[in-house]
């Protein structure tokens, strides 16, 4: 589902990556673990086609995404992969329900309010649905994040360092709604993060 | 959800901003269009009245003052001429034709005007009741007379002499009552406020005064006064000529035409004035758009990218940002067409209540639609450069440091 090959990034007049290969099944779970300063994140935006390799492949769903270019790209990145980034951000200006609206919205696909209500309330977030973001705790921001990621059934989830600001007990409740929002939509999960703590919850995991 | 409402949310969610961008141009939008209006059904209404007339005949004074006064009834007349010496200069053949206008008393605040039917007819005035005066003390009043003064066929008032209506009411009453013989249709010009009656009645109830006034013995003869004629030419070498023929007289002959361009362009210094400020206003108001923009682009960069990260192309970025710059200065053009509407509102019931002159044509002018695109062209120009911020950004870059 998710492959990667001998992907390399170098940074204009910064440092360069060269990132091991990578590969996940469908529906699969994956760990991505590295230290600070090892390109976690740069890893991740080059997964999602946020950044192009300078040199190497990345391929999901038998698409070589690194041969992708603007709207095409955009596009193919808003049916396929939801992301879920460190920090929870949304458009301020809409209320959460808007906000879960826009990626259908943004990639053409068909908008489906009772879809989103749904989710919300799988989340326990429905009485937050008309709220505008800025009125969610960290929690509740986070998952709604979490909700906007699975709205437009990706086949792919990536997760940047979902648990790090977490104690032990909620970091594993996370984990927890991750996976299980993962199956319900049938998505691959691919977390990438520094947190130890999650390498006994994970049968494959990857060090970079 | 659409893209519009995106912009729309984000307009409202800076209530500040917005607000500055939309008081600048609606300021801007409105005096403009203000004057715009004001000189549109000024003009339309001057030309109205000066309609194929050449020149006013009347005693000497300021020339704007007689035209004022008697082409458009807005001022005091400048004082009255004696038939038996306009005659002499109404003989020439220079003049085609002219209409007398003698200056009765009023009614109301409405002027009492003696004249003969020459004066409806040059004004195309169609009657919509009754008929036309033809015995003394009959009057055929205007429309807006009627209407305001709530007068009907066979009524019958008193006149009060000159312009104060409160004061002494009692006093200045004239015996003899004039009666309505017909009302005319409305026609857009001075008549609208007047009362026509005959050059006689006019003259009767002025004898009469003076019966009252001084001793018996005084000659009728000096009453033979007129205010004005209103002159028609039959070539163009009559305004020298006639001109020079009231020399050494109390008289004087005055081109409308001519008065009305020095009034206007005294008038014209005062709107140049305020179109200056006005542009000057919209050019702030541009600016306040502009920073508007950009400042909400620097908050909302990180919000931009994730929508790119959702699958947004750069073009939904890019018309987002436009959007939102056109709805700004849209808001504002409409809020400023609606104040100059309020103001124009204003400026008539001030006018007509000093000189029973209405402004109320309150369509959009042709002029107006140019506003309205050079307005949108603001919009479009003032985002075009965040819009274009928006859609170089590094998206990787700007999530990375979110």
């Amino acid at each position: 589902m998710l492959q990667t090959k001998n992907i390399q990034f170098k940074y204009d007049g910064g440092p360069s990556f060269h990132f091991p290969d990578i590969s996940c099944e469908e529906k699969g779970r994956l760990l991505i673990l590295g230290e600070s300063g090892k390109g976690k994140t740069t890893l991740l935006h080059l997964i999602s086609g946020l950044l192009q390799p300078t040199s190497g492949e990345v391929t999901i769903k038998n698409q070589n995404t690194s041969a992708l270019k603007g709207a095409a790209l955009d596009r193919f990145r808003g049916k396929h992969v939801g992301i879920i980034f460190q920090t929870a951000h949304f458009v301020q200006s809409l209320t959460v329900l808007d906000n879960l609206l826009l990626p259908p919205f943004l990639t053409g696909s068909k908008i489906e309010r009772s879809k989103a209500l749904e989710i919300l309330q799988r989340l326990n977030l429905k009485e937050k649905a008309f709220q505008l973001p800025s009125k969610l705790s960290v929690g509740e921001a986070q998952r709604v994040a979490i909700a906007r990621a699975i709205i437009n059934n990706p086949s792919l989830i990536l997760a940047d360092e979902p648990t790090s600001a977490l104690d032990d007990k909620n970091a594993i409740e996370v984990i927890r709604l991750l996976e299980e929002q993962a199956s319900t939509t049938g998505a691959a999960l691919v977390i990438v993060t520094h947190d130890q703590r999650l390498k006994d919850h994970f049968k494959d995991h990857v060090n970079i | 959800m659409n893209l519009l409402k995106i912009s729309w949310r984000n307009i409202i969610a800076n209530p500040l901003n917005t607000t500055l961008s939309v008081i600048l141009l609606a300021f801007g939008v409105g005096i403009i269009s203000l004057l715009l209006l004001l000189e549109k059904q000024i003009t339309e209404k001057f030309d109205r009245n000066i309609k194929d007339i050449d020149f006013v005949l009347g005693a000497k004074g300021s020339p704007v003052q007689l035209i004022l006064a008697n082409v458009y009834h807005v001022d005091a007349p400048t004082g009255n001429i004696k038939v038996e010496d306009a005659q002499k200069i109404l003989k020439n053949p220079m003049v085609k034709d002219y209409i007398p206008l003698a200056y009765g008393d009023n009614y109301e605040n409405y002027r009492i005007v003696g004249t003969n039917f020459k004066y409806p007819e040059h004004y195309g005035c169609q009657l919509a009741e009754g008929r036309l005066f033809s015995a003394p003390f009959e009057v055929t009043i205007g429309q807006k007379v009627a209407q305001e003064a709530k007068l009907k066929v066979g009524d019958t008032f008193t006149s009060v002499h000159g312009f104060d209506k409160e004061a002494n009411e009692e006093d200045h009453h004239h015996a003899t009552p004039f009666r309505v013989v017909g009302i005319f249709d409305r026609s857009d010009c001075a008549i609208d406020n007047l009362i026509l009656t005959q050059v006689e009645s006019v003259w009767m109830v002025h004898d009469h005064e003076e019966e009252h006034v001084h001793d018996e013995t005084h000659d009728h003869e000096h009453s033979k006064e007129m205010t004005a004629y209103l002159i028609k030419k039959r070539n163009p070498l009559a305004a020298m000529m006639l001109a020079n023929s009231t020399r050494e007289t109390n008289m004087q002959i005055a081109d409308p035409a001519i008065e009305i361009n020095r009034l206007s362009q005294g008038f014209g210094i005062g709107t140049d004035t305020m179109k200056a400020i006005a542009i000057l206003i919209m050019i702030l108001s541009f600016v306040s758009v502009f920073i508007s923009l950009y400042n909400s682009l620097k908050q909302r960069r990180y919000e931009l990218a994730l929508m790119r990260s959702m699958g947004g192309t750069r073009r939904t970025l890019f018309t987002i940002i436009l959007q939102e710059g056109l709805l700004l200065v849209s808001i504002g053009f409409l809020v400023g067409a609606l104040l100059s509407r309020i103001g124009l509102l204003v400026l008539s019931s001030i006018l007509k209540e000093n000189f029973h002159y209405e402004l109320n044509d309150l369509g959009i002018s042709p002029s107006e639609l140019v506003l309205l695109a050079v307005t949108l062209l603001t919009g479009i120009v003032a985002s075009l450069l965040p819009a274009v911020r928006a859609v170089r950004m590094d998206i990787s870059k700007t999530l990375s440091n979110g």
